[in-house]
């Protein structure tokens, strides 16, 4: 089990990691996500002890990593950046690692059969491809047969296969009633690999969830609704109890004069986009009828689905470190999607759910 | 999934319970494991052997010949008035510059390729992991340091037995003989202290030949007697008394009392350097 207690960093100026807090359980995959500089690998630094934390504590089964005994037997840990000379070969790499720890040299030749290394194993490491080069870290984490394993973006250089390897190697640790923490800055691998999901942006907690629910809660469902009398439907849906949003696209402004307020028998369709409306809280069905009954006409009607990766783009959007605005750090969402509005990546804006979404997840950071 | 996808038998067979105590012994395998296990550790030590066993024997057999044929002045002619001091300076003095520089390389490569990390995450209290280096380092220039000290003097005593008789059974000889290993163990370990803490290879090497090529040398034209104390009690300079078989009329330091000053700065930076290992980010 690895606990997280107000763990605070700063460079110089920059806040690396901003009072986070978080339990890592045994016997399940805990993923670590976040965009990139999110503070990911600067948490784990501080978790193993290379980095000192201005303040707060971390501890692995209840104890600082410093005061571990035989780390490598209790801890095993893959970094970001590759950690080895490239002189040296892998087989002597983790030689003098298995000597720190009073493990046999037979230890060694079981973890290169494990992660596929051994006929290279003598050969210097400097001429390994990526992907080498993260099977030697992952022996090097494996060596000891740790019962904790924090695995920084593992899948980084692997080819398909290797990807592959690694997931089920992970899936597997786990099911053995291991604690894995595994961080990455892609949605879509923790989907598939983890149990659980933490999520930070800009040093600090935005989720600490079920994988499971965080699919769930961020795969909303939304209606998008455009009418030419869209302010009114808005009301209207708002007093039965949804949640209505316009959409505040530039193009739609400009048609807005052009429907005259209040005219109830629409507007030919000749005449230009409609606003648009998200709604959320009330099935399509249930709009039609609000609709219906108060004469607004309906130019379209859709039932949508935010899918994974645009959710998760959309809650770390304004925590992104290198994006300008956020804007720039989501790619091109599918169209139709809540991504796709124009200014849901200035602060403070969010699609519809998000609000009460992203404030429960500040609230839990508190 | 083809035949470079192991099976995934994560742990077995199971790794023997850690039942008994890691030791300093253990972690001293280790590091002895690291420094053997790079090329830079065999090419700066056979560096450091032919360039002072070659000039050694370079510098005596052409000066012995100068001397012969009447050609011989100034410092040429010292051979003569101190044959051990000669015969010491010569090669070792260039040949130290492969002491220090793997004494710095010894710690550098490690945060130059990040192999620290690895290092600091198998020994998170940190200081056990330097003093374990320091030792094994030490050890392994002592005995290089002490062959070669050895082998230069026996090559440089034998090439000028024609000018001037000089053997291990004269006064002071032995001392200033094994003195020279010392004073390159303890240089190293200066090296080391001093990579530590610059932590970059090319930084760190530029330090300590400037130190010992430049400064030291430099501090002797320092006028008065607080000129001659800073260039005395200035490490590198202190450390090298100890590789004279006698001493100078106007020396201030003994020779050990020279050599205990060098051990003195040495351990200073060495325990700086400890200190900033355990508080810095790696």
């Amino acid at each position: 089990m690895i606990e997280a207690r107000d763990l605070t960093k700063r460079y110089g100026e920059k806040l690396a990691v901003d009072h986070l807090s978080f339990t890592v359980e045994p016997g399940r995959v805990t993923g670590f996500l976040g965009p990139n500089g999110a503070g990911k690998s600067t948490t784990m630094r501080l978790i193993l002890g290379l980095d000192h934390p201005q303040s707060g504590t971390a501890t692995i089964n209840g104890r600082r990593y410093a005061d571990l005994a035989q780390p490598l037997r209790t801890v095993g840990a893959l970094l970001e950046a590759r950690a080895m000379h490239p002189g040296r070969s892998a087989y002597n790499h983790l030689l003098f690692l298995a000597q720190t720890q009073g493990l046999p040299r037979s230890r060694v030749d079981q973890v290169l059969d494990l992660v596929g290394l051994r006929e290279v194993a003598l050969k210097r490491t400097g001429g390994y491809s990526l992907g080498m080069g993260q099977r030697v870290g992952i022996a090097v984490a494996m060596l000891g047969d740790p019962q904790v394993l924090m695995l920084d973006e593992p899948v980084n250089g692997l080819d398909p296969e290797g990807i592959l390897w690694i997931r089920n190697l992970i899936k597997q640790l786990a099911s053995e009633g291991r604690t894995v923490f595994v961080s990455s800055h892609l949605m879509n691998e923790m989907a598939v690999t983890a149990d659980h999901l933490i999520v930070i942006g800009r040093g600090s907690l935005i989720a600490d969830c079920s994988t499971q629910e965080f699919i769930e809660r961020s795969s909303e469902k939304f209606v998008l609704v455009r009418s030419p009398d869209a302010a009114r439907l808005a009301d209207l849906i708002t007093a039965e109890g949804g949640k209505a949003t316009i959409r505040d696209e530039p193009a739609a402004r400009e048609q807005a004069p052009q429907v005259p307020a209040g005219d109830t028998h629409g507007v030919p369709a000749a005449r230009g986009p409609a606003p648009e409306l998200d709604v959320t809280g009330l099935e399509a069905p249930r709009i039609g009828e609000i609709a219906a009954a108060n004469r607004i006409v309906l130019h379209e009607l859709t039932p949508r689905l935010a899918s994974l990766e645009e959710a998760y783009m959309e809650l770390t959007a304004d925590s992104s470190e290198f994006g300008a605005g956020g804007a720039s750090a989501r790619p091109q969402p599918a169209a139709g999607g809540p991504g796709t509005q124009p200014g849901s990546g200035s602060p403070g804006e969010h699609s519809p759910g998000d609000p009460t979404r992203v404030t429960a997840a500040q609230e839990r950071a508190e | 999934m083809t035949s470079t996808s192991p099976p995934i038998a994560a742990s077995q067979p199971a790794v023997p319970p850690p039942a008994h105590h890691v030791g300093f012994g253990h972690l001293m395998l280790a590091e002895w494991t690291k420094i053997r296990s790079v090329r830079s550790t065999l090419w700066t030590l056979l560096l450091f052997v032919v360039v002072t066993l070659g000039l050694t024997a370079l510098f005596t057999w052409l000066t012995v010949h100068a001397v012969n044929q009447g050609k011989a002045s100034g410092r040429a002619a010292s051979i003569v008035a101190d044959p051990t001091g000669f015969i010491l300076g010569t090669g070792l003095g260039l040949g130290q510059l492969a002491i220090c520089v793997l004494g710095v390389l010894v710690i550098t490569s490690e945060y130059s390729t990040g192999t620290i990390r690895a290092s600091l995450l198998a020994v998170p209290k940190r200081l056990p992991m330097l003093a374990a280096k320091a030792a094994v380092f030490s050890v392994l220039v002592l005995v290089i340091g002490e062959i070669v000290a050895f082998g230069s003097f026996l090559i440089g005593s034998a090439l000028a037995r024609s000018l001037v008789k000089v053997s291990l059974s004269d006064p002071n000889v032995t001392r200033a003989v094994v003195g020279a290993g010392l004073y390159l163990t303890v240089l190293g370990l200066f090296a080391l202290a001093i990579g530590n803490l610059i932590r970059h290879t090319a930084g760190a090497v530029t330090t300590v030949i400037g130190l010992v090529l430049v400064i030291g040398p430099l501090l002797a034209l320092l006028p008065y007697s607080w000129g001659a104390h800073i260039h005395e009690y200035f490490p590198t300079v202190a450390g090298a008394l100890i590789t004279a078989d006698h001493q100078q009329s106007n020396q201030l330091l003994s020779p050990w009392q020279g050599f205990g000053v060098f051990c003195l700065w040495t351990a200073l930076l060495l325990a700086a350097g400890a200190y900033l290992l355990q508080r810095r980010d790696t």
